[in-house]
């Protein structure tokens, strides 16, 4: 039985925000079936007692004074824009 | 012997007493670059005209007898997942072809604080995903020793340009080996040091739990100098460490008497080549002939990092890249209606294969009612893997083994199958995954390629590190061997 459909692929792939062609879909689904069937052997563990594990030093939350500082400005903001309009990024169509 | 063959130690004793000046290294530095980079192809960007009037500069510095930095006058490459004000910065990415930042790197800062010359950008594995440089949405980059094999990877350039004699040294990033594996397979030293000991703030993240930079040299002490230069707390990144760094330059006592070395049977198993541990095998005799003594243990969990690795740092990446989406910077495609259709566009245009596979693979770890089968069943596992490392650091010094499986392997021999490709960072990845210091020092060849021999230490305990792979080095000659370009 495969772990993952050609249909799951296409939805994951509209989740992450990528076109896929059909033949890229059914690549991507033998490809991806092959990998998450080696991590299943992770289930071979017994990890109903194990904490997990999100970053390895103790660290507490890690403020800082909210107090104004330098920031970079609308020309520098704007100096990799693929599209601008009067110092805001501009994009296609939101709501049709 | 080239000036370019020399440790930092010596160019500083001859800029010292004026029988070389900072414009003779930087010339001779571009004078090997443009005579081998054809071959080797390691840097995308050359920051040629920039590095030699810096050259100058810093020549006046020296005449006027002003404050030099720790690196004063060193020319350095710098692996394009980091960020340089002004100097394109791609990640080796069609997405970032003409991305120019507009700040630097921390690194970078305290590289400039050091008097360090950036002399250009170097190649790597798009976004840092891979292990033989050939996911460069660019060019691949070749072995010095061999053109027709791979360099490693992802930082394969960072490595090669070392080892070709084209910088003294340069900074890549480490994830899942990605420094060790590429020194091991080009004959040079890199470290990846503990999680947390350098600033990641401006770094392009790929798995923010497991990126580390570190440094890429041609021997220890040059190494243990970079080190110092890049290692400590950054206000910028909440996640370095707020730990005293010692001076690692005072660790070379070449004193390992009574050190104590636990060798893990799985990294000398199956799948491990004779070539490879025949090598390691006889640095452990070294080691042991200066007074250490090993012994040999287990990490019951490492045949379980693989798969960990992949499906942590996927799920991390899945997130960290959603931010190239063609609105602020980066590629935006032309063929779209919509916004939807614009990002769908862009990121499947700008994106290389094995970046978009494994968006996928986290993308789907991450998704509802998969998220606790895969991502967080392989957090759990990190914590096993962890503590692997946590009970033998209780009654060893270190850890010694090889750093990959085999020697580098021919170009285009593993680029059909994603598994297999992956398989090259077994030995490196528990390592990332617990956060720990770990060297990769040459200890010979196999066939004629270099072999790596990998040191790994407790939490921030890099001067142990580099205490063990200096005495070792120096009782060797295997760093003093060159590829014939």
């Amino acid at each position: 039985m495969s772990r993952i459909s050609k249909d799951q692929v296409k939805h994951v792939a509209h989740l992450a925000r990528l076109a896929v062609t059909e033949e890229e879909a059914e690549l991507l689904t033998e490809q991806l079936d092959k990998i998450i069937g080696f991590a299943e052997e992770l289930n071979e563990l017994d990890t109903d007692n194990v904490e997990p594990t999100t970053h390895v030093l103790e660290l507490k939350n890690i403020l800082r004074k909210d107090e104004v500082r330098n920031s970079v400005s609308v020309d520098e903001a704007m100096k990799n824009a693929p599209s601008e309009r009067d110092g805001q990024f501009k994009v296609p169509n939101i709501l049709e | 012997m080239s000036i370019l063959d020399k440790k930092i130690s010596e160019l500083h004793q001859l800029l010292h007493t004026k029988d070389l000046s900072v414009t003779d290294i930087v010339d001779a530095t571009f004078d090997r670059i443009h005579q081998v980079d054809g071959k080797v192809k390691a840097f995308l960007t050359l920051n040629e005209e920039y590095s030699r009037i810096k050259a100058k500069q810093l020549d006046e510095k020296l005449v006027s007898g002003a404050d030099r930095g720790l690196l004063f006058g060193m020319p350095i490459g710098i692996k394009d997942n980091i960020v340089t004000k002004g100097i394109r910065t791609t990640c080796a990415s069609r997405i970032l072809e003409n991305f120019e930042p507009i700040y630097d790197a921390t690194v970078v800062e305290r590289l400039n604080q050091a008097d360090t010359i950036t002399i250009g950008k170097l190649n790597m594995d798009e976004f840092a995903m891979g292990s033989s440089n050939e996911n460069s949405g660019f060019h691949p980059t070749h072995n010095p020793w061999d053109l027709s094999c791979v360099p490693g990877g992802s930082s394969g350039a960072s490595a090669a340009s070392v080892s070709a004699g084209e910088v003294l040294f340069s900074l890549g990033s480490d994830t899942g080996g990605s420094i060790r594996q590429p020194a091991a397979f080009c004959g040079v030293v890199g470290l990846k040091p503990t999680y947390g000991l350098v600033s990641r703030y401006g770094l392009v993240a790929f798995a923010s739990s497991l990126d580390q930079i570190g440094p890429v040299t041609r021997n220890v002490e040059d190494n243990a100098y970079l080190l110092q230069a890049i290692a400590g707390n950054d206000p910028m990144d909440s996640t370095s460490a707020k730990v005293d760094i010692p001076d690692y330059l005072a660790s070379f006592t070449g004193d390992v008497k009574g050190l104590k070395i636990a060798v893990p049977k799985e990294y000398l198993g199956e799948g491990v080549e004779p070539g490879v541990k025949e090598r390691v095998m006889e640095a452990l005799k070294v080691l042991e002939g200066l007074g250490a003594t090993w012994e040999e243990v287990s990490l019951p969990h490492s045949r379980y990092a693989l798969a960990t690795y992949y499906l942590l740092s996927s799920s991390e990446a899945s997130a960290n890249l959603s931010r190239f989406d063609g609105v602020r910077y980066g590629l935006r495609s032309d063929n779209s209606e919509n916004l939807i259709e614009m990002y769908k566009q862009s990121r499947s245009e700008g994106f290389g294969e094995e970046v978009k596979r494994r968006i996928m693979l986290g993308t789907f770890a991450l998704s509802s009612g998969y998220y606790d089968a895969y991502y967080k069943k392989a957090q759990k596992v990190r914590t096993l893997i962890k503590e692997d490392f946590t009970n033998i650091f209780e009654k060893y010094d270190v850890i010694i083994g090889p750093t990959t499986p085999s020697a580098s392997f021919k170009c285009g021999s593993m680029t059909k199958d994603p598994l297999t490709m992956y398989m090259n960072d077994i030995l490196t990845i528990p390592v990332n995954l617990a956060g720990v210091p770990a060297i990769s020092v040459p200890c010979g060849f196999s066939d004629g390629l270099p072999i790596g021999l990998q040191i790994i230490g407790k939490h921030f305990d890099e001067s142990t590190i580099y205490r063990v792979a200096h005495a070792f080095e120096q009782a060797t000659d295997h760093h003093k061997e060159k590829p014939k370009l």
